[in-house]
């Protein structure tokens, strides 16, 4: 638990690269005691402390965004300097190596593994494609531990706002860090590797939880 | 499947949150950012922002209310009134909506709704239907605070919003809008029957009973409540608790 704000604010660059409002993450953001920061410039973002990737829409149209930009490799750079990386739903599945949504398109590539649709719900299940609302944030089964993580002042079962019809399978099952029981399936809710994490859901529109994730990143050096 | 939800409707004109009985005959009721942060504390899930003279454009205009929501408020918004493009959708997005819900500008053009699932996804793209009964099973779908016929039977035209792209349904009962009375649970429950997309239960709900009979009755996901709010007769966590003892999933208060 670090709920104490730093005395002077974080700067943390969000990557804006034209996929989606970022109007609510510099709020979340700066309301757990960062400074929110939106850049489109790869030196920027090579150079930031911490670095916050959003996104919505769809997989390969969001790699064009940032590739147009040459904030793909601006954000393998960062990410290699060992610095803190926190994805965002879409944001979160670009980590990966590759998504098979319209299509095969190859990732950021910085967790082994890839995006695949939400497992078919069964015949008259609730469960609807896209999966929207609040679910339940479990421990991934052999996965990541908590403690150590953005998720130290999360507790299992708390719920957290999801909007997606996309999911990511890391390789490695120990970079799975929380899951939700999508119908019986276990689906990805957030990843993590050193010091990268993602979240599939909305950390900024899940409440307190998702203050506390943000606030856990913000706090990080 | 996701928690239902309880979504805290906050209708505004100008920099004013109103209520009125019917949607009609308003009542000034305060700063509607106070009360979305009360609201949101209190464990709402959502928060519903309602433009009754759907001034998008004019001065204190509802964007600029939800702008400076965002900054307290961290859970989904929906805006609605007076939105009437893709444009419009688009500033809504950027303002810190994560939703919009359309009804009047649909029933003139539901091409709209097309539009903007399709620039937005369907998740975004909120149907807006104001019902009214006008006979044994038959309902018909007004716009304009429930001024304006549209002669469109208000189930047909939920299978065919539903159709061009709608990802969510609000539905509002004129008839018991304000009333404290009770939803009607007769058109939510065809109409939660017709559809497979989430259903939002609007108008008429007095107290945590009336509410939760809306999801375990009629299966909607989701009740839009703002009188009982508003008059502080009852909390956003005593409609939680009803639902949690009727053993319905709800996100546990913040």
């Amino acid at each position: 638990m670090s709920a104490r704000r730093p005395v002077v604010p974080r700067p943390v660059v969000i990557v804006d690269y034209g996929r989606g409002n970022l109007w609510s993450v510099c709020q979340a953001v700066a309301a757990v005691g960062g400074e929110p920061r939106l850049s489109a410039e790869p030196a920027e973002v090579r150079a930031a402390e911490q670095l916050v990737l959003p996104g919505v829409g769809a997989f390969g149209d969001a790699m064009a965004g940032l590739r147009a930009r040459g904030l793909d490799e601006a954000v393998r750079a960062f990410a290699a300097t060992g610095r803190p990386l926190l994805g965002v739903c879409l944001g979160m599945q670009l980590l990966l190596e590759a998504s098979s949504e319209f299509g095969h398109h190859p990732g950021l590539g910085l967790i082994a593994g890839r995006v695949d649709r939400l497992p078919a719900p069964a015949a008259g299940a609730r469960q609807k494609i896209p999966n929207v609302g609040w679910c339940r944030l479990e421990p991934a089964a052999g996965g990541a531990p908590w403690a150590e993580s953005l998720f130290a002042a999360v507790k299992p079962g708390d719920f957290a706002y999801f909007v997606h019809s996309y999911a990511a399978h890391p390789a490695d099952p120990r970079h799975r860090l929380a899951e939700i029981d999508f119908g019986g399936a276990p689906v990805a809710a957030a990843i993590t590797a050193g010091p990268i994490t993602g979240c599939q859901f909305h950390p900024e529109k899940s409440g307190e939880v998702g203050l506390a994730i943000l606030r856990a990143f913000v706090a990080r050096a | 499947m996701p928690a239902a939800r309880v979504i805290a409707r906050l209708d505004v004109k100008g920099p004013n949150l109103v209520k009125g009985i019917h949607l009609e005959g308003l009542r000034v009721m305060g700063d509607p950012q106070q009360f979305a942060r009360r609201y949101y504390a209190e464990g709402a899930d959502e928060i519903l922002y309602v433009d009754i003279v759907a001034s998008l454009y004019g001065r204190n205009n509802i964007l600029e209310v939800v702008r400076r929501t965002a900054e307290a408020v961290f859970v989904p918004m929906t805006v609605a009134g007076g939105l009437r493009s893709v444009a419009d959708v688009r500033d809504a997005l950027r303002s810190g909506a994560d939703k919009v819900a359309i009804n009047t500008a649909a029933v003139a053009r539901p091409e709209l709704i097309r539009e903007v699932s399709e620039a937005f996804g369907s998740q975004c793209m909120v149907l807006s239907i104001q019902t009214k009964k006008i006979g044994p099973d038959r309902w018909e779908a007004y716009t304009d605070n429930g001024r304006e016929r549209t002669a469109l039977d208000a189930l047909d035209w939920a299978r065919r919003g539903v159709e061009l792209g709608a990802g969510e349904l609000l539905i509002t009962s004129v008839d018991r809008e304000g009333t404290q009375k009770g939803m009607d649970l007769e058109f939510l429950r065809k109409v939660t029957a017709l559809v497979d997309v989430p259903v939002i239960a609007g108008g008429g709900a007095g107290t945590p009973e009336h509410a939760c009979r809306a999801i375990t009755e009629a299966g909607a996901d989701a009740v839009a409540v703002a009188s009982m709010l508003h008059y502080g007769k009852h909390t956003v966590g005593e409609i939680k608790a009803r639902l949690a003892q009727a053993d319905v999933p709800v996100r546990s208060s913040a």
